[in-house]
């Protein structure tokens, strides 16, 4: 079987310096990024889409987005839509933390106790959006329900549409392969 | 109208020293000069979002970035605002080699430490824009 890179889930935050709730989206990605899906979800700085380059705002044409906001601004979402491409999926953490009656929270740079709720909920919430779009894997990184496919030189090229989507090397029958994901 | 001065951390994402930006903006907003400070989220000026841009605008700016893409500082001239200082906080650690920053969700102490002596130097020159009358 060729050597193909795996499909990963992106996630993009809101920064969301102003409120106790843009800390907790910023900590609910950081959690499924590193802790929750680490083999199955990239990010990208928001900002980035209007002061990266034309790599960059492909990011939501390439991988299935999650976007997760602080507040109904949902500024990730709508940033994400306007420059990159419409994300797959959007949570606004004040409205998820409502649903489950957490709050009040506060503490913009240390949340309190509810603020720590919501980021377990939030993690949760975004780790289930992301077994929905690229499968499930066990806490090893082995996926459970899908192929295991390993990225193999991966670069970034642009094609002649702009979408500059990485380019990946695959080998077939032994030989390189220059293709896209 | 008072003005205060307009401090944009990029809050980086994917990097330490993001972190270390945004706990200096709070440092300085919260801490060290709140009467003369307000921050302003970055996410904001992605969005285009009118209060955001029009208190860059008719704001001094101060732009913390954490790597040398320079996110806050090209999103401030994007919304039509001039930022006095763009800090650059990879260059900072230069002086404070000693001060290495790790971890993103939960600085360690290093990065804390590194984020209150930047804090320090851009109280002072908020204090010397605030009395010197300087606008973007």
């Amino acid at each position: 079987m060729p050597d193909l890179p795996q499909r990963k889930a992106g996630i993009v935050s809101c920064s969301g310096e102003e409120l106790a709730e843009g800390t907790v989206a910023r900590l609910a990605a950081l959690k499924v990024l590193h802790e929750l899906r680490p083999g199955n979800t990239v990010t990208i700085c928001l900002p980035l889409f209007l002061a990266g380059g034309e790599g960059d705002r492909a990011f939501a044409r390439f991988h299935p987005t999650i976007t997760v906001d602080g507040c109904e601004l949902r500024c990730a979402a709508h940033g994400t839509e306007t420059y990159s491409g419409k994300p797959a999926a959007s949570i606004v953490v004040k409205e998820l933390a409502a649903v489950q009656g957490i709050g009040p929270i506060e503490g913009r740079r240390s949340l309190n106790d509810a603020g720590k709720r919501a980021v377990d909920v939030t993690a949760q919430r975004l780790s289930e959006l992301v077994d929905q779009f690229v499968g499930k894997r066990d806490a090893r990184g082995v996926a459970a329900d899908l192929v295991v496919l390993q990225p193999t030189g991966a670069k970034v090229a642009t094609c002649s549409c702009g979408s500059g989507v990485p380019a990946k090397t695959v080998l077939i029958d032994g030989k390189p392969v220059e293709g896209k994901e | 109208m008072t003005c205060r001065v307009a401090v944009i951390p990029c809050s980086g994402i994917g990097k330490a020293l993001g972190s270390v930006s945004r706990e200096v903006a709070y440092e300085v907003c919260e801490n060290l000069r709140p009467d003369r400070t307000q921050l302003v989220a970055l996410s904001k000026l992605v969005l285009g979002e009118q209060q955001a841009r029009e208190r860059v605008q008719n704001n001094a700016a101060v732009t913390i970035d954490g790597c040398k893409q320079m996110c806050a500082a090209k999103l401030v001239r994007h919304s039509g605002g001039t930022a006095v200082r763009e800090i650059a906080v990879f260059e900072v650690f230069r002086r404070y080699k000693d001060l290495k920053p790790e971890g993103i969700a939960e600085l360690n102490d290093a990065g804390k430490q590194l984020a209150r002596a930047l804090a320090g130097e851009i109280a002072a020159e908020i204090d010397e824009i605030a009395e010197g009358g300087t606008h973007a």
